[in-house]
């Protein structure tokens, strides 16, 4: 098995993880609590990578990033490497491509938060973001957690992206789904299965544990 | 969570490692692994990490800042044409094999891969793999081969294209595409040559693979170190026991 690519895989999804909870907590709750008309552009905007073929995704990253465009030049003057076939584009774009799977079940949460509450924290003189994290975090960690799991998952499992705007560099960007590809077509079926198993159980026992968290009250294995 | 983000690639604490980043044209696949393997006994501490893909497409990546030292084409023109954008210098483009294709079936399929690229119009051959002749060189040779023998059109529908010619030869393999018209080396290499059958087309059927490689501006003089080894006698003879013929020679 390709531990370079299990081990950069479990840093890119955790680095995701971060990035999209610090940008998706704040963007979730102005989507779930502003009158704004714009608000449903947003939403459009945020859920698109859903429907989005990854590759179409990639592509526009690659133009949008890469060495010859504004942004790839001014990373390079800035850092001096490229951002394109690098840890840093992967994450951008594992950030793009993962973002409704973060935002859309806080959302969702925030969106459930009793409003009398709201308003008594804002009455009582505290300020929005810290109402935020006094008292809309607490009372959603179901989707804290969902957003979590399904962010981490998400990013592990991403191929099409990573395979156009990471370009397949060992120990920089192979990424698990990728090395599974890479043994595939070197007709090594056997680390092909190995890893693709791991995989399915690792996929499997994130949701078990996910959906055990959210049985908030109920036994998580009731008896029958 | 952060500090596992932040932390860099493991690094080797032997002062003495050269790494060298290579992108390499999909039917290098085997020889390249045993290639890399004798530098590396030869050269202690170095690192060669290597990517395989499509020609074409790994010209797209390093035009956009790929950050390889490498490049290995199945067409030579390819690695001319990134010298003269400015990506190497000119005098660092060097052949180093002569590709060559024929039809593979593995063993059971409907197909028989010994009638050669013709023999594949026959009812039962329901599919045929190539690689995507759209950026990969074998499978612009191999719809050459079908231009000559005057079947491109009756092939044309049959036809199931692999992102390069690895995958091309992975949907034979596994009987998904009941032929395939790949490279020569991956006919002989340990997933296929035990589990079917092939023909050599004709070298004058397609105009020659004329495979090679560039040494790019980004990289360091271990790179021409390891591009040497590939022209080297002891880099040749890798090659030709995967069914590549020298570079420039006649086949």
């Amino acid at each position: 098995m390709d531990w370079d690519a299990v081990v950069l895989s479990l840093r890119l999804a955790a680095a995701t993880t971060v990035v999209l909870l610090l940008t998706g907590i704040p963007l979730a709750a102005w989507l779930a609590y502003s009158r704004r008309r714009w608000t449903v552009v947003v939403e459009a905007v945020v859920a698109l990578p859903l429907v989005l073929p990854p590759t179409v995704l990639g592509f526009y990253l690659l133009v949008a990033l890469g060495n010859r465009s504004p942004i790839g030049r001014w990373w390079i003057e800035l850092t001096g490497s490229p951002l394109v076939f690098t840890f840093n584009g992967l994450l951008i774009a594992s950030v793009l491509h993962s973002l409704p799977f973060a935002v859309q079940p806080l959302m969702a949460s925030f969106a459930g938060v009793d409003r009398r509450l709201l308003e008594a924290s804002t009455v009582l003189g505290r300020t929005w973001p810290a109402t935020i994290v006094k008292v809309v975090l607490p009372l959603s960690r179901a989707g804290l957690v969902t957003a979590v799991v399904l962010t981490f998952a998400h990013t592990i499992g991403e191929f099409g992206v990573v395979l156009m705007v990471g370009g397949n560099i060992p120990g920089q960007t192979r990424t698990v789904a990728i090395s599974i590809y890479d043994s595939v077509q070197a007709f090594d079926h056997a680390t092909a299965a190995r890893t693709s198993f791991v995989l399915l159980l690792f996929s499997l026992v994130v949701l078990v544990a996910t959906y055990t968290i959210n049985r908030r009250g109920r036994p998580a294995w009731p008896r029958p | 969570m952060v500090a596992i983000a932040g932390c860099g690639a493991p690094g080797d604490p032997d002062e003495e490692t050269q790494t060298v980043a290579v992108a390499a044209a999909a039917d290098l696949k085997f020889a390249l692994d045993e290639i890399i393997n004798a530098f590396e006994a030869e050269h202690d501490g170095w690192q060669i990490s290597v990517s395989y893909g499509s020609s074409g497409n790994f010209v797209q990546q390093i035009r956009n800042g790929a950050p390889f030292d490498v490049y290995l084409s199945a067409d030579i023109t390819l690695a001319e044409a990134l010298a003269d954008g400015g990506f190497a210098d000119p005098a660092d483009v060097f052949g180093y094999a002569t590709g060559r294709l024929v039809v593979w079936a593995a063993d059971g399929s409907p197909a028989d891969p010994t009638a050669g690229v013709s023999g594949l119009v026959k009812d039962d051959v329901k599919t045929v793999a190539i690689a995507n002749p759209q950026h990969a060189p074998y499978g612009q040779a191999a719809e050459a081969a079908m231009r000559t023998a005057g079947v491109l059109e009756e092939l044309k529908g049959k036809l199931v294209l692999g992102e390069n010619i690895a995958q091309a030869a992975e949907f034979a393999q596994t009987g998904n595409a009941d032929a395939g018209i790949i490279a020569l080396s991956l006919a002989l290499s340990p997933g296929l040559r035990d589990v079917g059958a092939f023909s050599e087309v004709p070298l004058d059927d397609f105009p020659r693979l004329n495979q090679g490689g560039v040494v790019l501006s980004r990289a360091s003089e271990s790179a021409h170190i390891f591009a040497d080894f590939l022209t080297s006698p002891a880099g040749q003879e890798i090659l030709s026991r995967y069914g590549f013929s020298p570079p420039d020679g006649e086949g």
